[in-house]
């Protein structure tokens, strides 16, 4: 079974939400990285998401474009990525999810990608530019290896893109909380929840929700309406900040820390 | 077989490789589009405006002395730089801008290069009424001063993009950002044949009108078609329209001219089909200038209109059925061709339509003078003068 579907049930059971976090593979280096999975773990995450450095990812806002910026310097491909997740198989088995622009593994070929991704420990693939209406070159290896593809739905979404793409979508459906790109700014919980019980009605498959979930405060108000709560550029910032300081790893941990203490069931 | 196909595939090519935020937008824009190109209203409304304001039909000019000087095939110059605003751009930012008075989106952005696309989308903004932002990088923004002034001049917002290469395809990027985060409020008026369905088909339909046009003067000049058409390619959308309404005559060739930059061997260049391999940037799978791990790649071109990683769809589709045939020039040989047809013919061209210029110098004198040979001009260079006295060490 899959680990992603082990964490989504085993939190269902203990009636709690999945903290899903989320890193820039190689930021400020893979090494770190590592380091920062495995802090990421004991603060409390459920779920690790590593971003596949892009040099255009037109998705994302300016805290994560200069993450991937940093991520590219320091020497950083999906191959060492692999490598990378396949090194931390033998510390955790934590649920890795890898959000990769299509290009990166449009260029390492799908089928092979979906392999190697397996063959190293990756549990769910989110590839922001690619609707699941392009997804067929992934979707026969992915299946036949037990990869998750999962995909986004927004608040510009239509019923019937809803209905097709909560069907489509394995592991969780990634609900993308505003009309905008990573990092904006969350103003509107009840309407989250509105629609995220409007993706129930299609799917039994667990949402999780991101984009501008930033504070302890928003993790426990989104972690109300929705079976996960993913958090990116909120970490990422704190990543930017530290990278360089030798506080890198406590300051980080801190931060999930308090997210997944705001989580709790009171 | 038409195409694209459905899902707005050129063979391989095309696509849709977007945010899911903006997939209803382009289910919407297609399905608009679809709905309204078949309407005797929205026809005649374009044809209006492209008569009456655009100045269409414009003139395919026999080059007398550039022929007589080249000493091969007779040369005609399809004068899209005499449209209002100075290039081709303003056919597709005209038919854009029209549509989204059926969608009822009280605001526009445009990405753009070497500005000709931003000044053509001010302008129908302004003509429409419409609120605009343009997006352009701040090399380009350098290269290409008077026309961030134009654009100003005419109510829009220029805003400066100062990431990656600061050129079209950062400018880009921000674009579709911008896109994402007011999709229902703003329409985006892309300026070539590139990104997600259905622009890519969209706006080759809205630039056809030059191959309509140069189909029709050729055939009334000469009597018969030519052998060869020319044009040079950054996205390609004067490329395409050119090419289109002669996809069917198998005997004329076709020619797409890339941006060399300082030689192909150098590095620094935007010849995609050269030196790139299929990838997926901004929207679409197409040639992409990208390293082995599939990060894009910069480019280099004296004309910043040609300076971009990829190359629109339908292009790679020509390039693989062989339909097109692509080559690059250098900037040296663009330039050449600038003062080459200045003097020859008194007509300044962009430097991007340089690029075809120079091409046609040396593929004309291979050809016999009986023989005709179409070349896109598909702007003029009145917006590159002062960088071309920075070239030639000039202070103005």
């Amino acid at each position: 079974m899959n680990r992603l579907d082990q964490t989504f049930s085993r939190l269902k059971t203990a009636g709690q939400q999945a903290l899903i976090t989320y890193l820039m593979a190689g930021d400020p280096s893979l090494q770190e990285t590592e380091q920062l999975v495995l802090e990421l773990e004991r603060a409390g995450a459920d779920v690790i998401e590593l971003g596949v450095p892009f040099s255009y990812p037109i998705a994302d806002g300016p805290v994560i474009q200069k993450a991937a910026e940093r991520g590219l310097q320091s020497g950083t491909s999906l191959r060492k990525i692999l490598e990378s997740v396949r090194h931390l198989r033998i510390s955790t088995q934590i649920p890795i999810v890898l959000m990769a622009y299509y290009n990166n593994i449009h260029a390492l070929g799908e089928a092979e990608f979906c392999r190697l991704a397996v063959e190293a420990g990756v549990d769910g693939l989110i590839v922001p530019d690619m609707p699941a209406d392009e997804a067929g070159p992934l979707r026969g290896p992915a299946d036949a290896l037990g990869l998750h593809l999962i995909f986004l739905l927004a608040p510009t979404s239509t019923a019937s893109r809803r209905a097709y793409v909560a069907k489509e979508s394995g592991g969780f459906v990634y609900y993308v909380s505003i009309t905008g790109i990573t990092g904006a700014k969350l103003h509107d919980v009840a309407s989250v929840g509105e629609n995220v019980a409007k993706i129930r009605k299609y799917t039994k498959t667990p949402v999780a929700v991101g984009f501008g979930v930033a504070t302890p405060e928003d993790a426990a108000r989104v972690a109300q309406v929705a079976d996960g709560v993913i958090v990116g550029s909120a970490i990422v910032r704190r990543v930017g900040a530290h990278g360089q300081d030798g506080r890198l790893v406590e300051e980080v941990g801190a931060f999930v820390r308090s997210l997944k203490e705001a989580m709790q069931p009171v | 077989m038409a195409i694209p196909d459905r899902r707005g595939r050129f063979g391989p090519y095309g696509g849709r490789y977007v945010p899911e935020t903006l997939m209803p937008a382009l289910l919407e824009l297609e399905e608009v589009y679809q709905r309204t190109r078949r309407e005797k209203g929205f026809q005649a409304e374009l044809r209006h405006y492209l008569k009456e304001y655009v100045g269409r039909p414009t003139p395919l000019y026999f080059a007398q002395r550039l022929t007589k000087r080249l000493g091969g095939a007779k040369i005609y110059l399809k004068r899209e730089d005499l449209c209002h605003t100075g290039a081709h751009k303003i056919n597709n930012a005209i038919g854009q801008a029209l549509l989204v008075k059926h969608m009822k989106k009280p605001r526009l952005i445009a990405e753009t290069g070497a500005g000709q696309h931003g000044v053509a989308t001010a302008t129908v903004a302004a003509m429409f009424g419409l609120e605009c932002e343009i997006y352009m990088g701040t090399e380009d923004m350098q290269r290409q001063a008077l026309n961030v002034f134009r654009m100003r001049l005419l109510g829009s917002t220029v805003t400066g993009v100062d990431a990656g290469s600061r050129t079209l395809k950062d400018a880009i990027s921000e674009a579709m950002r911008d896109w994402t985060t007011n999709v229902r409020t703003t329409h985006y008026v892309l300026g070539s044949v590139l990104g997600a369905h259905p622009y890519p088909m969209m706006i080759r339909d809205f630039q056809s009108v030059i191959g309509r046009e140069a189909r029709k003067q050729i055939l009334a000049a000469e009597g018969r078609l030519p052998d060869c058409l020319i044009a040079c390619v950054g996205g390609g959308s004067n490329a395409m329209g050119l090419f289109h309404a002669f996809a069917q005559d198998k005997k004329v060739r076709m020619v797409g001219v890339e941006a060399g930059g300082l030689g192909v061997e150098s590095g620094k260049h935007a010849a995609r089909f050269a030196g790139g391999r299929p990838g997926v940037l901004q929207g679409t799978m197409t040639y992409l200038l990208q390293d082995e791990n599939g990060q894009v790649n910069l480019t280099h071109s004296v004309s910043a209109g040609l300076d971009y990683a990829a190359v629109g769809p339908e292009h790679s589709y020509y390039k693989e059925t062989n339909r097109a045939q692509y080559t690059s020039v250098t900037d040296d040989e663009a330039l050449a061709a600038f003062d080459l047809l200045a003097r020859e013919e008194g007509i300044m061209p962009a430097l991007e339509s340089a690029h075809a210029i120079a091409e046609v110098v040396k593929c004309a004198p291979t050809m016999k003078k009986s023989q005709v040979l179409i070349v896109n001009l598909s702007g003029r260079g009145d917006k590159d003068v002062q960088q071309v006295a920075r070239i030639k060490g000039v202070t103005l």
